[in-house]
């Protein structure tokens, strides 16, 4: 297969949706050369392989580009299949189809209230009420656990990640800097103690560790920029 | 079709997301059961099959639930891989390419196709028919190059998006005749026009669609409600 070698992931070391095309990546042990992306400025290369939205991620494979964190996920899966090479997604189509459930579920309500409702509130209450949105979006993820775990450590039924793992657990150092910020926990062990003790098992993981961004990605940048930085990363429908 | 499979949809006639899964269904050959729902009253299994969202469409297979039309889509796709077409190519980036536009319908064209129509100010509506009209623009070109000279997204045989932006077309056929304004117009989009008609004529496209005077009598009465709602807060206040 020609052009196998040749992988490039354009991202931004805090898009949670380039985390999640470099988690899978990892996990397929798939090298590729990574190219950080300045939105504010972007470049010929991005442009190019993403007409259309002009965001990250972007997948270049063997010259062709791939778009949309979803397809790219699905696509690293798909072409890197085999004996050698884990499964992203599981193989049964019910059980596929409750892991794509779930992390529609994720991207459409979880981001929305999470990030812009508490990055952007103007007062204790307004974020305080954002924070409650979170909760209550995070709430059905705890029983969604434990129905897809089946006893195991991950939503992937088994001891490794999986899809669900990765649309979920791409979130996870988001909510770790609004954590830091604000001192909110969206994922907290005393309302949903399994969801919890699932994000620090993720966190653990050689996947989330190989792209974790640095504390010096959020630490030490005022919210002002990092909220600047974060929306022109934002899926369409929110903006 | 396998021995024993038990398809039953719970949907509502007009909505478009429920129209895409019986595209789906129809296209691959499959037979199941239409269970109307009252969106008013929603049924025990309605709520008990999707108890996050509580909504339609809802497909049950052997009684187990599979939500979100596009989850639902492929569902149908990868369980009933040897019945009727593939949805899908089996190649990853042509799969990838189709799986990227159907985002987009989701994305760009459905958020302001509602736009145009619930928007809260004659400003915002306005606002959601023009990218309404700017994504049908790119559309036209993602069927020139998906199409590869085929008269689908598909290529030869209708695929993924097919059926997504296939789902909403009584609708946008519905707002054409109440409007007066083409919205798949052969002079602007002449692909997609030319789409729209091919997709109409198909069996499955048939089976599926909603009537249209039907729908135009739906979409007029919803108007309808609105305006009577917004009147009655604006009197209110």
């Amino acid at each position: 297969m020609g052009g196998q070698g040749d992988v490039t992931v354009l991202g931004t070391v805090v898009s949670p949706f380039a985390l999640r095309v470099r988690m899978a990546l990892y996990l397929k042990g798939v090298s590729y050369e990574y190219l950080e992306q300045n939105v504010f400025d972007k470049g010929e290369l991005l442009v190019a392989s993403n007409p259309v939205h002009k965001k990250v991620p972007v997948l270049i494979h063997g010259g062709k580009p791939v778009c949309e964190s979803v397809a790219i996920v699905q696509y690293v899966d798909e072409f890197w299949t085999g004996a050698e090479f884990p499964s992203i997604l599981p193989a049964d189509p019910y059980d596929r189809a409750v892991a794509r459930f779930w992390a529609a579920y994720v991207d459409d309500k979880l981001l929305f209230p999470a990030w812009i409702g508490i990055l952007r509130a103007a007062t204790e209450e307004e974020r305080d009420e954002k924070l409650a949105a979170t909760l209550a979006v995070v709430a059905p993820m705890e029983e969604a656990f434990a129905a897809c775990s089946d006893g195991k450590a991950f939503f992937s039924g088994g001891d490794s990640v999986g899809y669900l793992d990765l649309a979920l657990g791409c979130q996870l150092f988001w909510l770790e800097a609004l954590r830091s910020m604000f001192g909110v926990k969206v994922i907290d062990a005393g309302r949903t103690p399994r969801l919890a003790a699932w994000a620090d098992r993720f966190l653990e993981t050689k996947a989330a560790k190989a792209v974790a961004p640095p504390p010096t990605a959020w630490r030490s940048t005022p919210v002002s920029c990092e909220l600047s930085g974060l929306l022109p990363q934002l899926p369409n429908k929110y903006l | 079709m396998a021995g024993g499979d038990d398809l039953k949809l719970l949907g509502a006639w007009p909505s478009p997301f429920v129209v895409r899964v019986k595209l789906a269904l129809s296209f691959k050959g499959l037979s199941f059961e239409n269970v109307e729902e009252d969106l008013g009253n929603k049924s025990e299994l309605l709520v008990s099959s999707n108890p996050v969202q509580k909504k339609v469409p809802v497909l049950l297979h052997n009684g187990k639930p599979i939500c979100e039309s596009m989850v639902i889509v492929q569902y149908i796709d990868e369980a009933f891989a040897g019945t009727g077409p593939s949805l899908l190519s089996s190649d990853p980036h042509e799969r990838a390419v189709a799986r990227f536009w159907a985002a987009y319908v989701d994305d760009k064209l459905v958020t302001s196709w509602v736009q145009s129509f619930r928007g809260k100010t004659e400003e915002d509506k306005s606002e959601g028919t023009k990218q309404m009209f700017a994504a049908l623009q790119t559309l036209e070109g993602a069927l020139r190059e998906c199409s590869k000279g085929e008269g689908y997204f598909g290529g030869e045989s209708v695929g993924l998006v097919d059926v997504s932006l296939g789902g909403l077309l009584s609708w946008l056929n519905a707002t054409e005749e109440m409007s007066g304004t083409k919205i798949f117009d052969p002079v602007k989009t002449p692909l997609l026009a030319a789409w729209a008609e091919r997709l109409r004529e198909l069996d499955g496209a048939k089976l599926a669609f909603p009537d249209k005077d039907r729908m135009v009598e739906f979409i007029q009465k919803r108007q309808a409600q609105a305006a009577a709602a917004a009147a009655a807060a604006a009197s209110e206040k």
